[in-house]
């Protein structure tokens, strides 16, 4: 498939960002300013990339505890997705959801998920919305290997494929699920085998290469938005850290495995490609760059002067109808 | 007074403060870990599931061994698989429902498998084996069978988990007949409480709470169990009941202990189970100081503060000077600014601060 300019553009922006907002969210945390875990995505920038070039904001994803790369690649703020990491009153989430639960309803992102799965039907029922209401809207949910042991993630792709739903099942098989290799947990070697058992088409992509994705993502978006059903896209990649910020990932996979995917890196590779085939001058590559660099440290000037959420906060936004339920009885 | 629940077996063990007996500080931590050892090598029957219980399943370190990457959550079962092998310390998939309804199989045909459920509310993921497997066979089935099962997960807020991975539901599963549901509160109760749940013939759920895994207590170095359904007193006293269970019962001692320097004695009371519940214990405190107050980290609609306080009302209404109080969670799932949190969890001054509204003082 041929990218057009200004989305090569984006899809640089993107991957840039999402790199630069990991190393900066995890250089936060290790500064003390989150104020919870933080699982980073960096590795892993190609996938939602190369899958969200094909969404808008009236197309709804959903997520897993390593979200950042999503919430990025959907389109939210960094500033704000910063400051809910700093649990501020700005935050994507009045600091009431913390890194694992960032959410934008005005994006279409339905929410960063810290229950291994349990992301995966809010995607269905989206795409079901979609159906229901008829919009052309398709629902993407994002998991990982990990969540392939889940009950519901089978739940899930065989309602959408019974219920026909413009659903894309995006699993990124970064080969561990904490320490757990892949292989160990997975009865499968290619996860998108499993698309078959479901009546779906099911590919698995280079996960590192965001051409590669793109042309798959089209493919099961489009067929999505034609109404001919569900796919599964299996995305092989890698991350580059530890399962969350205080692991340490060489007590379970070896150096030599993170230099070999380290030497596919999605960014380089992209540049490469876009240089070889003279899609973008480096001039060009440059500029986003530093944009994205200054991009990054506004959004931890942000999130440190923004103000700590008021304590009222606590009782707020439990029910629609009502504020201030049982204060603990004290 | 007198208790509907909860065998009456004799107290075998050496219940309260003051052990006579040789032992150490120790952590939480690795008094859990110690204690899963000790009934692994006491039952051949026991084994261990879970994810990264191990960590990096299947593959191996410089000598051989099979690699202990994590050695379980919170090193929960650190160092196990390296001197029990992969057979009885099991890495599983993330399939909560899946591996604890195969404990619930395993324990029907004759073993007596220990799961780690990791966080409290995954708990949920796995319900419907526990609630209608694991609680129910033995009734349904007409008592022909048995499931000698234990679980573990951490429970509580604290630690910037946020709404998914800080519940206390403990009410929840009280609610479950069939099951049994223990609420430690230090190394030493939950060296006994552990082992006490393995060797039951019953489903056991220990909820080990964040905040008291990295304390430290006094352990006696041989192994006991604590009878589950028992609570202990943590301070004698005349003025006022306090009752705690897991994280609240060390915040209820504290509390009492500020009072005291006000004047205020108050009396603490441990739970350490929450079914069965020693309704004995909360009640003949009661009847001694006429006041009572509970608390409980959870939400506190249909809490296990509300519990104790339909007990209290029920069978020692006569004996109440003042209004039963219950210090608890809001109305809300758990916050992750931790300013917000910190407001959530009940804390030392506002369980002074109730008992002394309650004295009016
Ligand atoms: C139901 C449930 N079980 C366990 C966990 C703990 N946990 C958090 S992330 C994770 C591994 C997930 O692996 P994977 O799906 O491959 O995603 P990755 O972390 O690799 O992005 C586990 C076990 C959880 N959050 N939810
Ligand atoms: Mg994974």
């Amino acid at each position: 498939m041929d990218i057009p300019p200004d989305k090569l553009a984006w899809m640089y922006t993107t991957m840039y960002r999402i790199r630069r907002f990991e190393e900066t969210m995890l250089e936060q945390t290790f500064k003390g300013k989150s104020m919870g875990v933080t699982h980073s995505s960096d590795g892993q920038e190609a996938g939602p990339t190369g899958i969200c070039a094909h969404l808008t904001d009236k197309d709804w994803i959903s997520s897993t505890h390593r979200g950042h790369g999503h919430c990025i690649a959907k389109g939210l703020d960094a500033k704000r997705m910063m400051a809910e990491i700093f649990g501020k009153a700005t935050g994507q989430c009045k600091g009431k959801g913390g890194s694992m639960h960032i959410a934008d309803f005005t994006k279409g992102m339905l929410g960063a998920n810290a229950i291994v799965g349990a992301g995966i039907p809010l995607a269905v029922g989206a795409a079901l919305t979609a159906k229901y209401k008829g919009y052309d809207s398709v629902g993407v949910a994002f998991f990982g290997d990990g969540a392939n042991g889940q009950g519901v993630l089978h739940e899930s792709m065989n309602l959408a494929s019974v219920w026909k739903l413009p659903v894309v099942f995006a699993c990124e098989n970064n080969h561990y699920a904490e320490a757990t290799p892949v292989e160990y947990a997975v009865a499968v070697g290619d996860i998108a085998d499993r698309a078959q058992s479901y009546s779906m088409p099911g590919v698995t992509v280079d996960g590192m290469d965001a051409f590669a994705v793109y042309d798959a993502a089209g493919e099961a978006i489009a067929r999505a938005r034609r109404g001919e059903g569900p796919s599964l896209i299996e995305l092989k990649t890698y991350r580059y850290h530890g399962h969350f910020h205080a692991d340490e990932p060489h007590k379970y996979r070896s150096k030599e495995e993170e230099d070999s995917w380290h030497a596919r890196d999605a960014i380089r590779n992209f540049e490469t490609r876009v240089a070889e085939q003279a899609l973008m001058s480096q001039d060009r590559l440059t500029a986003i760059r530093k944009e994205i660099d200054q991009e990054m440290l506004d959004a931890v000037e942000f999130a440190e002067n923004s103000p700590m959420p008021h304590l009222d906060e606590l009782y707020s936004d439990v029910y629609v109808s009502y504020s201030n339920p049982l204060q603990g009885l004290r | 007074m007198t208790t509907t629940e909860a065998p009456a077996a004799a107290s075998h063990q050496p219940l309260g403060p003051g052990f006579d007996v040789p032992g150490r500080e120790t952590t939480y931590r690795e008094t859990f870990n110690r204690t899963l050892r000790d009934e692994l090598n006491r039952d051949p029957d026991v084994f261990i599931m879970g994810e990264d219980i191990a960590g990096g399943a299947g593959r191996t370190d410089e000598e051989g061994k099979p690699l202990d990457a994590w050695g379980g959550p919170f090193a929960a079962t650190k160092g196990l698989i390296q001197d029990f092998g992969p057979e009885r310390i099991r890495d599983t998939p993330i399939s909560e429902a899946g591996f604890l309804g195969a404990a619930v199989g395993a324990a029907l045909t004759g073993t007596r498998p220990v799961v780690d459920l990791m966080y409290f509310d995954f708990v949920a993921v796995a319900f419907d084996q526990l609630l209608s497997n694991a609680a129910k066979s033995r009734y349904m089935f007409g008592g022909q069978t048995k499931v000698p099962i234990t679980m573990f997960a951490r429970s509580g807020g604290g630690t910037g988990h946020a709404a998914q991975h800080s519940s206390n539901f403990y009410s929840i599963l009280a609610h479950i007949p069939g099951l049994k549901v223990v609420v430690p509160s230090d190394a030493y109760t939950v060296r006994g409480l552990l082992a006490a749940a393995i060797r039951d013939d019953d489903p056991v759920m220990v909820c080990n709470h964040k905040k008291l895994i990295n304390t430290t207590g006094f352990v006696p170095d041989q192994s006991y169990t604590i009878d589950i359904g028992k609570g202990r007193l943590l301070r004698e006293g005349k003025d006022v009941t306090i009752v705690g269970m897991s994280w609240t019962s060390p915040v209820c001692k504290n509390a009492a202990e500020q009072l005291a320097k006000e004047g205020i004695d108050a009396e603490v009371v441990d739970l350490l189970s929450v079914s069965p519940l020693d309704e004995e214990i909360f009640l003949d405190s009661v009847a001694k100081t006429n006041r009572i107050v509970i608390v409980d980290e959870d939400t506190p609609r249909a809490s296990m503060a509300s519990e104790v306080a339909a007990v209290v009302s029920e069978k020692a209404f006569d004996y109440l000077d003042a209004p039963i109080k219950r210090v608890t969670g809001p109305h809300t799932p758990m916050p992750y600014n931790r300013g917000l949190e910190a407001a959530f969890i009940p804390d030392e001054a506002a369980v002074a601060g109730t008992v002394k509204n309650l004295l009016n003082v």
